[in-house]
């Protein structure tokens, strides 16, 4: 199943579910719906945490959270 | 006070509520450009109409109406319960209209709630910036509520959001009762039988949280738990689906209400500012040394640039003393005011400047937006040490100051890393052990430029002591990590915030708060230690003081003049009941290379150490010594000899050994204090005294030992 901690700088994804019910409503209320595209725009140092932008803002998180978050690539 | 109309700002984090406080009220409340600046409520008045004044309510920001960490606590807690004391008339919800969507989705929640609400649309400035045209007539109509486009930084707007809270308050809002989703008709039915008549969205809410609202107690949060049970509720289940539909019915709002320039031109979105400075602000090797640029920067200027106010102010001092002591009678009272009064403020005020520059520093990185970027490349690191990411703000901030950056983990949402945030912070090197840094290193580092030249190996010496405090701070983490068991998993999911221009109005009246609030909360303890210790150190046990006189002269008949002074007074120091004291511990202290007179520094700075300063200016010139040109502090302790040696006492081993001492020792009573509001417990403080002492004891040990 591909994650959005696979994708590479500059790359687009489309979430389709989650895998991890308690951060799923965190991620929820940050705007990461199902059927939402995300680019993934930075890492910092070390590959982690990640940047993206999702629902037209910037936001950040750890890799581990990232791959609670399925995608289809677009 | 009970008719008083109260307004809370209701909103995302960072969507500009504390600004539009300032606006309403003229306040000064701390803004700065990253999600999480307010951690606690704020009231004020805002004149509604002429005559006609009402409260305003600051708040914490929150994602939705189901916190995560306990700042956002604070806010279900007073909108959840019609009781509480600040519960408001109504709300206004502040929105970042750069990022409609996600701020619809609080204020979806805070209407179902049942709280009448007006809608400010913030930061329009930076949504046309991104290309978006929000036309807000359209989105009343839609959400069936008033709204008001304001800028809440630059204060524009204010007259149209009084007319929408006008109208708001006047025709008081329609209880709603639809929920979200529906729920079995019985489960509401049930809890409003125990609970009482609210909302039902309000009901469901005290079924969903109950754990987290003070309003219950153990016996009712039990039977709201039978009630999920009988009635096969599920609340995590619930709130996904809940913000899945919300998002959907906004969606469709927004699709209505907004033009997006990008899409109609049908061509690449706009290259923001922020897209192009994170290029290499938050580079994956660029954004490290940029960071670690501005920092030695910082500590560059803090010592530098700041020497030559700072000596104006030293000379300045020294003189109103020479000339205090001139035309006042010698008398006790005298040296109370000129070596006890006047040299311990004295010794606050010379630091004035440097504070200025640190303050500077901190608030730019705060107001620009770039501290949100350092939270993003540091939280690898800190994560390996049982920190998180967004450690790094109470992290910098205990560079001023350990009370308020102890109160700035509240947003941290696991309780462990909190707790370690909170235990390590004080490591940090706070502003009041500047002077003590700055007087110490003058002692021991010699002034020359190094490092190609450019560099100035006094501000490096600085340097250095801040990235040991924020080392020790790490390994002290670290090892609390192995200890401390965590009750739940730590996380960090942070929005981006975009750059924004400083306000350098707002960075000056942060400077100067700051700034004044240094001067007058340490002056007044600098003056009440200043007095007792000059009282203690004035007199003495029995009649002993009185016979030291007679004994001096007995002991050493060919001294005459300046010399016998100095020799009597200094006997009389030590046979103080400060001197006593000093004796006490000394043998204590002796493996640290202190003496006593540096113990009495020691025992007064156990309260705060901003009274160090003072305390050795009060001591060394009341035990003698130096005649009174240029008196400073510093050129006192220079001059300072050690009796067992015949050199002179602040050698490079005690310069060092003091300066890792107050690096590292816990001598603050307010950080303890707050500690344990923080923690709600004695248990916290008392480890952090125990450890912090304990390590400065055995560093200086140490480095005492290893350099003499
Ligand atoms: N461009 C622009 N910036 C704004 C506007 N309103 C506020 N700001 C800036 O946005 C940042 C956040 O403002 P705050 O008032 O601290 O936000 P807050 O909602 O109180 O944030 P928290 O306390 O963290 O929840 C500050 O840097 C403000 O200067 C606006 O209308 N336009
Ligand atoms: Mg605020």
């Amino acid at each position: 199943m591909l994650t959005l901690a696979d994708l590479r700088i500059g790359e687009h994804g489309e979430i389709t579910g989650f895998t991890d019910e308690i951060l799923s409503l965190k991620l929820l209320e940050m705007g990461c719906l199902p059927g939402t595209e995300v680019i993934l725009t930075h890492h910092a140092p070390f590959g982690d945490p990640i940047a993206l932008k999702v629902s037209g803002y910037t936001l950040t998180m750890r890799r581990e959270e990232a791959a609670t978050i399925q995608i289809k690539r677009k | 006070m009970a008719n008083v109309t109260r307004i809370a700002l209701i909103g995302n984090p960072n969507a500009g509520k504390s600004s539009l406080f300032n606006t309403l009220t003229g306040m000064n409340q701390k803004t700065g450009n990253f999600p999480g600046v307010t951690m606690d409520k704020l009231t004020g008045i805002w004149e509604l109409e002429p005559g006609r004044n009402i409260e305003i309510l600051d708040l914490p920001g929150i994602y939705s109406i189901y916190p995560k960490s306990i700042d956002e606590e604070l806010v279900i807690n007073i909108l959840g319960n019609p009781k509480h004391p600040d519960y408001p008339d109504m709300a206004i919800v502040v929105a970042d209209a750069s990022n409609l969507k996600r701020n619809l989705l609080l204020f979806s929640q805070v209407r179902d709630l049942g709280i009448p609400t007006v809608l400010a649309l913030n930061m329009i400035d930076v949504a046309e910036n991104q290309g978006f045209v929000i036309n807000s007539l359209k989105l009343a109509r839609e959400l069936n509520v008033e709204v008001a486009e304001i800028n809440a930084k630059k204060g524009i707007g204010v007259g149209g959001l009084k007319l929408a809270v006008i109208k708001t308050l006047k025709h008081r809002y329609a209880s709603n009762d639809a929920l979200p989703l529906p729920v079995a008709d019985e489960l509401i039915d049930d809890v409003q039988k125990q609970f009482g008549e609210a909302d039902p969205y309000r009901s469901l809410l005290w079924l969903m949280e109950h754990d987290r609202m003070k309003m219950f107690d153990q016996p009712q949060r039990e039977s709201f738990d039978h009630l999920m049970e009988k009635h096969h509720f599920e609340s995590k289940k619930y709130k996904s689906a809940e913000t899945v539909k919300r998002y959907e019915q906004i969606s469709e709002v927004v699709e209505r209400c907004v033009i997006n320039l990008n899409r109609q031109w049908d061509a690449e979105p706009v290259k923001t500012w922020t897209d192009r400075l994170d290029k290499v602000f938050i580079h994956s090797f660029w954004g490290y040394v940029i960071f670690l640029a501005i920092l030695f920067v910082m500590f560059q200027a803090v010592f530098t640039w700041a020497t030559y106010p700072m000596d104006l102010i030293d000379g300045g001092v020294a003189q109103l003393n020479d000339w205090l002591k001139g035309i006042l009678p010698d008398s006790p009272l005298t040296g109370l005011l000129t070596d006890g009064l006047i040299a311990g403020v004295g010794g606050v005020l010379i630091f004035v400047p440097q504070i200025a520059f640190l303050f500077f520093f901190i608030s730019m990185l705060e107001e620009t937006g770039y501290m949100s970027r350092v939270m993003f490349i540091m939280d690898k690191m800190m994560r390996r040490f049982g920190l998180n990411g967004k450690s790094v703000v109470p992290l910098i901030s205990g560079i001023a100051c350990a009370v308020p950056a102890i109160m700035s983990t509240r947003s941290i949402g696991s309780w462990k890393d909190r707790l370690i945030t909170i235990l390590v912070t004080p490591l940090m090197s706070c502003s009041a052990r500047l002077p003590i840094y700055t007087v110490l290193i003058a002692l021991v580092v010699p002034e020359k430029n190094t490092l190609f030249g450019v560099f100035n190996l006094q501000g490096v010496a600085l340097f250095g002591l801040y990235l040991l405090g924020f080392f020790m701070a790490l390994l002290s983490a670290w090892v609390l990590k192995k200890i401390l068991r965590a009750k739940e998993r730590s996380y960090f999911i942070m929005e981006l915030p975009t750059y924004k221009g400083p306000r350098f109005k707002h960075v000056a009246i942060s400077i100067y708060n700051s700034v004044r609030a240094f001067i007058f909360e340490a002056g007044k303890i600098i003056v009440a230690i200043s007095i007792v210790l000059w009282v203690f150190a004035s007199y003495g046990p029995g009649d002993s003081m009185a016979k030291i006189e007679e004994q001096v002269r007995l002991k050493n008949p060919t001294l005459t003049g300046v010399d016998l002074s100095n020799k009597i007074a200094s006997e009389k120091l030590e046979n103080s009941y400060a001197g006593h004291f000093g004796k006490l511990i000394e043998p204590a202290i002796k493996p640290l290379g202190y003496d006593w007179k540096i113990g009495i520094a020691l025992i007064t700075s156990f309260a705060a150490r901003e009274v160090f300063v003072g305390t050795m200016s009060t001591i060394y010139s009341l035990g003698g010594e130096v005649d009174n040109e240029n008196a400073t502090i510093k050129n006192r302790m220079r001059a300072e000899i050690n009796p067992d040696t015949g050199k002179p006492m602040y050698d490079a081993a005690l310069g060092f050994s003091l300066l890792i001492f107050y690096a590292f020792a816990m001598q603050c009573m307010s950080t303890l204090a707050t500690t344990y509001r923080e923690t709600k417990s004695w248990k916290y403080p008392l480890i952090q005294f125990g450890y912090m002492t304990t390590l400065a004891y055995l560093a200086a040990f140490l480095v005492y030992q290893i350099l003499s």
